[in-house]
C-alpha cells in the first residue's frame, strides 16, 4: 500500500538519525486507582506518517490516544508536539484534531455547521470558513449533502462527515479512534483505501488506534502492538509479521503456528530446536544468537508451509500429519493437520490454478515441509 | 404480548387512574356549588368564582405563591443543572462524594426537617448579622430553592446520562472553552430536561404548606398557607374555584405544549 | 394580571429582574476570563456552597438548638456558648429535650404512629402504582407521554386542597359512603374519615407520582424479549412477571419506596385533616412544640430524633444512587 510518494523517500524518517519526530512520548504513565492503563510508554512518530496503536481491548491504547489528544493528563512523562511539551495543555489549545469512535457528530447542527464548528472557533471570516468547508465537503466526496443534519445520514456518510470536522483546521496531527468499527465489510475495505489517500494527499500525520490487525497493516506506515499498558514492538507492518519480537506478537498479527522447544545446537544464521511438542528437530532463523540449552518458542506462518504427497528427500523441517479439518476461502484453503503427537500445525494453500476440485480431502496423510529461513525464533 | 395480561392491567389502570383523579372531579364539581358545603351537592351556581375576584386574601396570596415559585425554580434550575454538570461530566474531584450526598439528600427528607432547620438558621443568622429581618418572602424563597435544587439535579443528571458524553469532548477538541461547549453543545441537547426542572420545582413550590409555614412571617402568607388555616374553620367553594381556575389553565398549557410538540416533530419528519 | 398590591411585592419584582440581570452579566464576564479548569471551580463551588449553607448549615443549627435551655426570651432559647463572669468561655448545654422524649409516652407513640402510617402507604402506593407503571412502561410512546402527564397532572393543582377534597368523599355523608349504600354494601354508613385508614389514603393519594415515575424509569429499560424469552420456554404469564419482571424492577421498587417512605414518616398535615385529633405523629409533635408551645429545644430535639430515625433508609437510598453515580464517574 505504498504510494510513489513513500517509495521516493530514501531513508524511513524513523530510521533517519537527524529526523525530528512531530510526536514524542516520553515515559508516559497514567493510573486509574491501582490499574496502570499506560505504563511507561515512549514513542517517536514522524511527520506524514499513518501510525497505528494495536491492542486487544483494556491494553492501553484508547488512553494513550485521549492523553494525545488533551482529554487525560499522564501522572508521569511528557507529551511533545512539534517540540513544544503539551502535555497540560487543554484540547482546545493543541493543534491537535480527534475522530471520535461514535463520530460525536452535533446531531442539532447541519454538516455544513458541523465541520465549521473548529473553524468558527478560531473566529475565522466567513468567507474563509465557507470556501473551507466546501473543500472538506469536496475531499470526503459529500459535496451534495452539506445541509443535512447527522440522522439523516447513513453510517459511512456520517464517518465522513467527522473525517472532514476533524480535518478543517488542518491540524499537525489527527487522532482516530476505532474510525472502521462501526462499518460493515466491504465498506471498510473501501474506507481503507480512502483514509490513506486523504491522509497522503492532506499530508496530515495520522494517529489511529485499532484492534483489527488486518487494518493496522494495511493502512499504516507503522505499527506499535500495545499489551497491558505497554508497548511490546514497533515496527512496519512487513517486520513485525515476519520478524516479531516476541510470541505476543506473532500470535496477536496474522495466524501462526507455535513451537516449543530448547536450544540444542547453534550456527552461523540458524538455531536447531529440540520440540516439545512434536517429535522433531526444528532449524529456524535467529535475529540475535541465543544460548544452547534456552528455552524458545518457533513460529512458522502457515503460507510459509507446504505440504506434499510423497516424502520429500534431502529437506530440513519435515513432519508428517493428518489432514483433520479443511476450511474453503476460495482463493485460500486452510488445512489443519495432526501429526502423529497429536499437535495439530496450520497450512495455506493458494489456488494458483482454477480447480474446482479440492486439493486434499479429510484423513489424507501428507508431509509438511518449510525451509530454516521462513522459521522464526523468539525467545519473548 | 400475552393476551390475558392486557385486560387485567388495564383494570388496574383505570382503578389507579381513578382513584387521582376523584378528588379533583370533586373540587371541580363542587366549585359550582349553590351552597358552602364542599361534600353536599345542592345546586349549580357560580357564586364562588364572583366572589373569588373579590377575595383580595386570596388573590394576594396566589400572586405572592406564583412569584416566589417563579423566582424560586428559575433560580433551582441554574444552581441544580450545575449540580448535574458537575456530578455528571467532571469525573472524579474532590469534594464529589459531599456533593453527590448533599444534592440528593433533600429528595428524601420529610419536609418538617428541612422547614424547621430552614427557620432555624434564619433565626440563628438574624442574630448573628441582622439578616433576614423577620421572615418573608426571600426566606420563603431561599427554603424552596433549597428543596427544588435536588429535583432538577435529578433530572437533568438523568438526561446528561443519555446524550453522548464524546459531544462535549468533541466540542473542546475543536477549539471551543468549556464555557462555549456548554452553551453551544450540552444546553442545545438538554434543554428540554432544564425545563421540565423548572417545572418540577414550580410546582413543589407553589404547592408547598410546610416549609412555607415555617418560613414565611406576617404579611407573607403563601396561598398554600392560607388554605391550611382555613381548613381549620371550614374551607368555602371559594378555593375550589381557584383550584378550578388552576387546573384548567394547567389543561389548556399543557395541551398547548403537547400540540406545539407534535407540530414540531411532523415539520421535523 | 396587575402587580402584586402589597409594598413588599413591588420592590421585589424589581429587585428580582436586577438580581437575574447581575447574574448573567457576572457569569458572561467569568467566562471571557476564565481558563478552563477556573470554570470548573465555579461550577462545582455554586451549588456546593449553596447546599452547605442552606442545608447542610441548618441542620447543625437544629441540633445546636436541640441541646439549649428554654427560656422566654427572644429566641427563645439559651446561648450555647457564653462568656462567664470572669471571662472564661461557658457551654451550656440541656439535654432536657432529649429526657422528654424518651421518657414522655406521647412521644414513643408519635414515633410508632408514623412508621405505621408510613410503610403501610408505601405499600399502598406500590400496589396502585406498579400497575400504573407497568402500563405506561409497556404502551406505545405516543401513549406513554400522555399518561405519564395523566400521573403527573394532579400533582399541578393543590395537594392541600385534594386532600381537603379526600375529607369530603370519606365523611360519614361524603360519597364513599352514599355509593356504598347504594349498591347496598351497607346499611349505615361506615366511619372512614378520622381512622388510620384515611391517613393511608391520604398519604398514598398525595405520594403516587414519587412511586410512580421511579418505577417507570426503570420498566422502561427493562429487555421486554426477555419476557418472550420466558414465555418461550414454558413460563405462564404470572410467573414470567414473578421470576423475571418483579426481580429486575427491584431497583426501581427500592428507589420509589424509599421516595415515598422518608418523606412520609415526617408527614403531619395529612395525619391533622384525615386522621382526626387522635392522629399522632412526629411530625405533628414538632409542629405542636413549635407553634403552639413554643418550646424550641424540645421540637429541635425531635427534629433531630426523626432525623436519627430515617438516617439508616437515607443512607440506603444514597448507597444505591452512588452505585449509579460511580458508573458515571468511570465515564467521563
Amino acid at each position: 500500500m505504498s504510494s510513489p510518494a513513500r517509495r521516493q523517500a530514501q531513508v524511513d524518517p524513523w530510521q533517519d538519525p537527524n529526523a525530528e519526530p512531530i510526536l514524542r512520548i516520553e515515559g508516559v504513565t497514567k493510573t486509574f486507582g491501582k490499574t496502570y492503563a499506560v505504563d511507561d510508554v515512549s514513542l517517536d512518530i514522524f511527520r506524514g506518517e499513518f501510525f497505528a496503536l494495536l491492542g486487544g481491548s483494556g491494553c492501553g491504547k484508547s488512553t494513550l490516544l485521549r492523553i494525545l489528544g488533551g482529554f487525560e493528563v499522564p501522572d508521569k512523562g511528557r507529551v511533545l508536539i512539534d517540540g513544544t511539551d503539551m502535555t497540560h495543555v487543554p484540547p482546545y489549545e493543541r493543534p491537535v484534531n480527534m475522530m471520535f469512535q461514535s463520530y460525536a457528530l452535533f446531531p442539532h447542527m447541519t454538516v455544513e455547521q458541523n465541520i465549521a464548528f473548529g473553524l468558527k472557533q478560531d473566529k475565522r471570516p466567513a468567507s474563509e470558513i465557507g470556501d473551507r468547508v466546501a473543500a472538506m465537503l469536496d475531499l470526503v466526496k459529500m459535496g451534495q449533502l452539506g445541509r443535512r443534519k447527522p440522522d439523516q445520514l447513513s453510517g459511512g456518510q456520517r464517518q465522513r462527515v467527522a473525517l472532514a470536522r476533524a480535518l478543517a483546521k488542518a491540524p499537525k496531527l489527527l487522532l482516530l479512534d476505532e474510525p472502521l468499527g462501526a462499518l460493515d465489510k466491504k465498506l471498510r475495505e473501501h474506507t481503507q483505501f480512502e483514509l490513506v489517500n486523504i491522509q497522503e494527499r492532506t499530508g496530515t500525520t495520522f494517529v489511529m488506534v485499532t484492534h483489527d490487525q488486518e487494518e493496522a497493516m494495511t493502512m499504516s506506515t507503522r505499527v506499535a502492538v500495545m499489551d497491558a499498558g505497554r508497548i511490546v514492538q514497533v515496527s512496519t507492518p512487513s517486520n513485525l509479521y515476519e520478524y516479531p519480537n516476541s510470541k505476543f506478537v506473532a500470535e496477536f498479527i496474522g495466524a501462526v503456528n507455535m513451537l516449543r522447544g530448547t536450544v540444542v545446537d547453534q550456527q552461523e544464521e540458524r538455531v536447531l530446536v529440540h520440540c516439545h511438542d512434536v517429535e522433531l528437530d526444528v532449524w529456524a532463523r535467529y535475529v540475535e544468537p541465543i544460548p544452547v540449552g534456552t528455552d524458545v518458542n518457533v513460529a512458522i506462518r502457515p503460507e510459509k508451509i507446504d505440504v506434499a504427497e510423497a516424502e520429500p528427500s534431502g529437506m530440513e523441517n519435515v513432519v508428517r500429519g493428518r489432514v483433520v479439518e479443511i476450511a474453503y476461502l476460495g482463493d485460500v484453503s486452510i488445512y489443519h493437520l495432526q501429526t502423529d503427537d497429536g499437535f495439530v500445525l496450520r497450512v495455506q494453500e493458494t489456488h494458483a490454478a482454477r480447480s474446482a476440485d479440492p486439493h486434499y480431502n479429510w484423513g489424507d496423510v501428507l508431509y509438511l515441509v518449510w525451509h530454516a529461513r521462513d522459521a522464526i525464533v523468539l525467545t519473548a | 404480548m400475552n393476551q390475558r395480561r392486557p385486560f387485567f392491567l388495564y383494570t388496574l389502570m383505570v382503578f389507579g387512574y381513578a382513584f387521582l383523579y376523584l378528588p379533583i372531579a370533586s373540587v371541580v364539581a363542587f366549585s359550582f356549588n349553590e351552597t358552602r358545603s364542599v361534600s353536599l351537592w345542592k345546586g349549580f351556581s357560580l357564586e364562588w368564582y364572583g366572589r373569588l375576584l373579590e377575595n383580595q386574601a386570596v388573590i394576594d396570596a396566589a400572586l405572592l405563591s406564583l412569584l416566589i415559585a417563579a423566582m424560586a425554580s428559575t433560580l433551582a434550575v441554574v444552581i441544580g443543572t450545575m449540580a448535574a454538570l458537575a456530578l455528571s461530566r467532571f469525573g472524579r474531584f474532590k469534594g464529589r462524594g459531599l456533593l453527590s450526598l448533599l444534592s440528593s439528600a433533600p429528595l428524601v427528607m420529610p419536609d418538617v426537617m428541612l422547614g424547621i432547620s430552614a427557620l432555624f438558621l434564619f433565626i440563628t443568622l438574624q442574630q448573628l448579622i441582622g439578616w433576614p429581618e423577620g421572615r418573608g418572602i426571600d426566606t420563603i424563597t431561599i427554603a424552596h430553592v433549597t428543596l427544588c435544587v435536588c429535583y432538577v439535579t435529578v433530572v437533568v443528571r438523568s438526561r446528561l446520562a443519555q446524550t453522548d458524553h464524546s459531544l462535549e469532548e468533541a466540542a473542546m477538541d475543536l477549539g471551543a472553552r468549556p464555557w462555549k461547549v456548554f452553551f453551544l453543545v450540552t444546553l442545545p441537547l438538554i434543554w428540554p430536561a432544564l425545563l421540565a426542572g423548572w417545572l418540577l420545582a414550580f410546582t413543589l413550590s407553589l404547592d408547598d404548606v410546610v416549609i412555607a409555614s415555617f418560613t414565611s412571617g406576617p404579611g407573607s402568607s403563601t396561598l398554600p398557607v392560607l388554605i391550611l388555616s382555613k381548613v381549620r374553620f371550614g374551607v368555602t367553594p371559594e378555593i375550589n374555584a381557584l383550584a378550578t381556575l388552576i387546573i384548567v389553565a394547567v389543561c389548556v398549557g399543557v395541551s398547548l405544549a403537547g400540540w406545539l410538540m407534535h407540530r414540531n416533530n411532523r415539520r421535523a419528519a | 394580571m396587575q402587580r402584586p398590591v402589597s409594598s413588599d411585592g413591588g420592590a421585589w419584582w424589581d429587585l428580582w429582574f436586577q438580581v437575574v440581570v447581575g447574574l448573567f452579566r457576572q457569569i458572561g464576564a467569568l467566562g471571557r476570563e476564565l481558563r478552563g479548569s477556573r470554570g470548573r471551580y465555579v461550577v462545582i463551588a455554586v451549588p456546593m456552597l449553596w447546599l452547605l449553607a442552606f442545608f447542610l448549615a441548618p441542620l447543625l443549627v437544629v441540633l445546636k438548638i436541640s441541646v439549649a435551655e428554654r427560656t422566654g426570651g427572644v429566641p427563645p432559647y439559651s446561648d450555647l456558648v457564653a462568656i462567664g463572669e470572669q471571662g472564661l468561655v461557658q457551654i451550656n448545654l440541656s439535654f432536657k429535650g432529649y429526657a422528654t422524649l424518651l421518657t414522655d409516652p406521647l412521644y414513643v407513640e408519635s414515633y410508632l404512629n408514623s412508621l405505621q402510617f408510613a410503610s403501610i402507604s408505601t405499600l399502598g402506593c406500590l400496589l396502585l402504582g406498579y400497575p400504573i407503571a407497568y402500563g405506561i412502561a409497556r404502551a406505545t410512546p405516543a401513549w406513554r407521554m400522555f399518561l405519564l402527564v395523566l400521573v403527573v397532572l394532579p400533582f399541578w393543582t393543590s395537594s392541600l386542597l385534594r386532600t381537603y377534597a379526600l375529607t369530603g368523599l370519606l365523611r360519614d355523608n361524603g360519597m364513599v359512603n352514599q355509593l356504598l349504600m347504594a349498591i347496598g354494601a351497607t346499611d349505615a354508613p361506615i366511619r372512614l374519615i378520622d381512622t388510620p385508614f384515611a391517613v393511608y389514603v391520604g398519604i398514598t393519594y398525595n405520594y403516587l407520582p414519587f412511586m410512580v415515575l421511579p418505577l417507570v424509569a426503570n420498566l422502561m429499560r427493562l429487555d421486554f424479549t426477555l419476557l418472550q424469552a420466558a414465555a418461550d420456554l414454558g413460563a405462564k404469564p404470572w410467573r414470567a412477571f414473578l421470576s423475571v419482571t418483579l426481580p429486575l424492577s427491584l431497583p426501581g421498587i427500592i428507589a420509589g419506596s424509599l421516595l415515598v417512605f422518608i418523606p412520609a414518616v415526617g408527614e403531619y398535615v395529612i395525619p391533622a385533616l384525615l386522621g382526626g385529633p387522635e392522629a399522632l405523629s412526629i411530625g405533628s409533635r414538632i409542629w405542636e412544640d413549635f407553634f403552639n408551645a413554643r418550646n424550641y429545644p424540645l421540637a429541635a430535639a425531635v427534629a433531630v430524633a426523626m432525623l436519627v430515625l430515617i438516617v439508616v433508609p437515607m443512607l440506603l437510598f444514597e448507597a444505591s444512587q452512588e452505585r449509579r453515580a460511580e458508573k458515571e464517574a468511570q465515564r467521563a
